[in-house]
């Protein structure tokens, strides 16, 4: 039913609280001031949609745009 | 010093140092929330206070009307504000003087402070586990976050006491009387100078020596005041608050069997019941001061007025957290802002959540039962940060 989902941080919103590298490490990474990014080109592999989305929904700044492809 | 009058009216006069406060405010945001999304009090010089999640992170978004230079509300406006980089810092000062601070506090740096933490609980624990019952504010909370900012200080740790005098009279005693807060300054920027002195004839590699060492956008050392502000900042802002956030669990989990057996049957959710925790019994409130005439949530607010950013109560909001009002230890969609939103968001967030955890973790592996105790009293503290100071338990089984 769903297609693939692909994640980005957005670097003018996040603040480097880290919740979303600590919810779902397979799918984010953070620099050596703490800000945020997507691993790879931010497509989520089969199985870890739900980490994902708990991420997104987990980031107190909302920088993590999820879209659907 | 006189104590200010007792509130009778919350929405046009509230006082957060007001004992009614301090005991239960969440009657009283909730209240506000309904009535009255920002509201004004006349004390403390003028102060509104925003009790929704929308208007708090509104206001931490916007730092062309609202200052950081100051963010204790007190009832004496210090004329300069003393600073404490980069908490009191705005834009664009502000990017410069976090970034100095941002690597030692990044998860893998506090880690290496974790097997220390962990020994210290239990050491605490040994100190009472075989007595009846125990203060825990006074014999376990409160020296977690202690010993962590004097271990990255590089400071002896029972130089923690000290600390502890200090805080206690800028944020709670100091709040109307501005003698004492002054003295505690003054202590501070001697206790500092002589560990600056010190670390010029023999160098080390602890947080103080990081700023001595830094250096400003121009490339120069940064000023005597930048450093010492800073250094009463991590202190003020570091013991007081991962202090409260841990007595707060500990006496949610005394009040709540369910919730304890569940952690202790469970301890993989811990990390996740810690953020409802955090949510629910936020500590820290901060301050800003309105620069510009502007609006918020359809309230006019005026300039020389000071704001009351009440992370707690915007953790409360229904509007984003159902059931705001319940402690659901696994909360899975938890935007929380104990840790403030926005460019201020709390330089030690990774150093706090691994004290809290480790805290509650050792004390439930230790001590999985144990209650409130219903022969002494909770006191709990006032002003921007609240958590118990005086948490009276009961070990083992009832
Ligand atoms: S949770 Fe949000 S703000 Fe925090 S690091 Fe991740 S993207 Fe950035």
């Amino acid at each position: 039913m769903s297609g693939t989902l692909r994640i980005r941080v957005d670097p003018d919103k996040c603040q480097g609280h880290a919740q979303c590298k600590s919810l779902a490490p397979e799918l984010f990474e953070l620099d050596e001031l703490g800000n945020a990014h997507e691993i790879g080109d931010g497509t989520v592999p089969a199985g870890l949609e739900d980490k994902a989305r708990l991420a997104q929904a987990n980031c107190p700044e909302i920088a993590i745009p999820i879209n659907e492809e | 010093m006189s104590s200010p009058a007792p509130v009778t009216d919350w929405v046009h006069d509230f006082d957060h140092t007001d004992p009614t406060w301090t005991e239960n405010p969440y009657p009283i945001w909730d209240e506000l929330r309904v009535k009255c999304p920002v509201a004004h009090t006349n004390r403390f010089l003028g102060l509104y206070l925003p009790t929704t999640y929308e208007a708090v992170k509104e206001i931490c978004s916007d730092t062309e009307h609202f200052s950081s230079r100051r963010v204790i509300v007190r009832n004496v406006r210090l004329e300069p504000p003393p600073p404490a980089p980069p908490a009191s810092s705005d834009p664009p000062e502000h990017k410069h003087a976090k970034q100095i601070l941002l690597p030692p506090f990044m998860p893998d740096a506090v880690k290496k402070l974790e097997p220390h933490l962990r020994a210290l609980c239990n050491e605490l624990i040994d100190g009472f586990i075989n007595e009846k019952g125990c203060d825990a504010a006074a014999r376990y909370t409160k020296y977690i976050p202690t010993r962590a900012v004097t271990n990255m200080l590089g400071v002896p740790e029972k130089d923690g006491d000290l600390f502890i005098k200090w805080i206690h009279e800028l944020l709670e005693g100091g709040l109307h009387d501005d003698a004492r807060v002054m003295q505690a300054i003054r202590e501070m920027v001697a206790y500092f100078t002589d560990q600056i002195e010190a670390r010029k004839k023999h160098p080390t590699d602890d947080l103080i020596a990081t700023l001595i060492n830094a250096r400003g956008e121009d490339g120069q050392p940064l000023t005597d005041a930048h450093v010492q502000g800073t250094l009463r900042l991590l202190l003020i802002a570091g013991i007081d608050t991962t202090w409260s956030a841990i007595g707060s669990s500990l006496w949610h989990l005394a009040k709540t069997p369910a919730d304890r057996a569940r952690l202790v049957a469970e301890p993989q959710l811990l990390p996740t019941a810690i953020e409802e925790f955090l949510r629910a019994f936020s500590p820290a409130t901060s301050g800003r001061e309105v620069m510009k005439e502007t609006t918020v949530s359809g309230c006019p607010m005026k300039p020389g007025n000071m704001v009351l950013l009440s992370f707690p109560a915007a953790n409360r909001d229904p509007a984003v957290f159902p059931d705001a009002d319940k402690v659901i230890i696994d909360r899975k969609e938890n935007r929380h802002v104990a840790f403030g939103v926005g460019i201020h968001r709390c330089v030690g967030v990774h150093l706090a959540r691994m004290e809290i955890l480790v805290a509650i973790e050792e004390w439930l592996k230790r001590i999985p039962d144990f209650r409130l105790d219903p022969s002494s009293e909770i006191r709990w503290s006032g002003g921007n940060v609240r958590g118990p100071r005086q948490l009276p338990l009961l070990l083992g089984k009832g």
